[in-house]
């Protein structure tokens, strides 16, 4: 049992404070990431379990690595990444795109789908194949997007251990699917790779949420579990960009335990199913907001 | 002595009777907020809080990202997310990866609250299988919190108490019918 990033955790939070600070600014200042207004509990876990892989003795070791070392970005943004999913991890929801949403967008001819914090792809597949069993899919243009490249890159190639297979395929009957999940993957030896026709449609790019603005009109966005790393306002600054990347009456998916309670933008939403986080845009974009 | 301001309860296997017989011998005056992680797996996400309600001396809901933790309440981790408290009493969630299988993880939880509440936190280590809290605990022990662990023979599953007790020792190694007239007494003087 690994008690990670804890060891060092709470000796001296003051002195703590002091070195996160100046680790996020050299993330800022020399390489152009901002993660000041991430909520501080779950940034403080991620870098002090970067201390530990990389075996420095605390995080101004880590920042000075981080402004002198060109190779060590890619390490660090992968740890500050939120690279955990599942295939239909939450089964109702996926079932409720199914049967609520997908019909509404086949009256569209185009239909354009932004998932915003893709990470390893898992969700990204699993709505591909929501799409072709829907007989939508080849009416879609999907943008998947993430800061971290690393993971942009797995999801690329769509390749997970088999050990998930089980609980995935699970997953995939509980959330209405009519085949078989293996139906849709190839398993060699300890992994299985999704069919490369799932992503025939869909463009990985890189994109960052606390940096980066609008670049599509869509009819369904999803951005499951990635605001909950983020500050109020950070939170409502990113609603607000979902808000105009959507088209009137657009369709918004997040996770299944977010509030947006505290947050200005959430009154431009309102709810499809409110416990399973599934909302529409309400309001034409106002006009003070234009050009945001 | 500091005003205990919050409780932070850990438990894994055997936690959900443990649990209710706790929270059932607590005042129902407390004017603390009570905290609980148990990695009780569920496909409902309510039954948690149902059981421990019907049980409990104080009101009992999940906790919710961003909302302030409430005094007099107990306030349960949703399943599959790790359960944080920010410096300004605050709950957060992640989906940071399982730490030693689990999610929510008493580690986690522990650690965060340690930060937030230092010497105003009495942190519990409940029966469990397995040895997530023990870190957590330490944490808790660093920043001037009470540490209190179940007595392992008295435990369901002792080896989440036992694990605990190796790596952070407790102030109190107490059978669970001892717990409440504790916490009662430290919360209401």
């Amino acid at each position: 049992m690994n008690p990670v990033a804890l060891n060092l955790s709470g000796i001296d939070p003051e002195l703590d404070d002091i070195e996160l600070n100046l680790f996020v600014s050299a993330m800022r200042q020399r390489h152009g990431y901002d993660f000041a207004q991430y909520a501080p509990a779950s940034l403080k876990r991620r870098v002090y379990q970067l201390v530990e892989q990389h075996h420095t003795s605390n995080i101004s070791t880590l920042t000075g690595r981080l402004l002198h070392d060109p190779t060590f970005l890619p390490q660090v943004l992968e740890g500050l990444s939120v690279p955990v999913s599942d295939m239909f991890r939450d089964p109702p929801v996926f079932r409720a795109l199914r049967e609520q949403v997908l019909p509404a967008l086949s009256a569209h001819p185009r239909i354009t789908i932004w998932q915003a914090g893709c990470a390893r792809g898992q969700e990204i597949y699993s709505l591909a194949i929501l799409l072709e069993e829907a007989g939508l899919y080849d009416r879609c243009q999907i943008y998947a997007t993430d800061f971290n490249d690393a993971a942009l890159r797995q999801a690329r190639e769509g390749i997970y251990p088999a050990r998930e297979a089980q609980a995935w395929s699970r997953n995939y009957q509980a959330a209405g699917g009519t085949c078989s999940l293996a139906d849709y993957y190839s398993a060699r030896y300890d992994f299985i790779k999704l069919d490369q026709r799932l992503r025939r449609n869909v463009v990985f790019a890189d994109h960052n949420l606390v940096t980066d603005a609008v670049f599509c009109e869509a009819q369904l966005v999803l951005c499951r579990n990635v605001l909950i790393y983020f500050s109020n306002a950070l939170q409502n600054h990113v609603l607000a960009m979902f808000r105009d990347s959507l088209v009137p009456g657009g369709f918004l998916c997040l996770g299944m335990r977010e509030s947006l309670a505290l947050a200005p933008a959430a009154r431009d939403f309102v709810a499809l199913d409110g416990s399973l986080r599934l909302f529409r845009r309400s309001e034409p974009i106002p006009t003070d907001h234009a050009g945001h | 002595m500091p005003a205990i301001d919050a409780i932070v309860i850990g438990c894994s296997a055997g936690g959900p009777s443990a649990l209710a017989l706790l929270l059932g011998a607590l005042d129902h005056r407390l004017p603390a907020s009570v905290i609980v992680c148990s990695h009780t797996a569920s496909n409902n996400p309510h039954s948690m809080c149902d059981l421990l309600a019907q049980h409990s001396t104080l009101p009992v809901i999940e906790a919710c990202e961003r909302e302030p933790v409430r005094g007099g309440m107990v306030q349960v981790a949703p399943p599959d997310y790790h359960l944080l408290i920010e410096r300004g009493r605050r709950f957060a969630l992640s989906v940071d990866e399982p730490v030693g299988f689990s999610r929510p993880s008493i580690d986690v939880l522990f650690g965060s609250a340690a930060e937030a509440y230092g010497a105003g936190l009495i942190a519990v280590i409940l029966t469990g299988a397995n040895a997530d809290g023990a870190a957590g605990l330490a944490c808790v022990r660093r920043t001037g919190g009470l540490a209190i662990v179940q007595q392992p023979d008295d435990a369901t599953a002792p080896a989440m108490p036992l694990a605990a007790l190796e790596l952070a020792g407790a102030d109190h190694c107490l059978a669970l019918d001892e717990m409440a007239p504790l916490i009662n007494r430290l919360c209401m003087t």
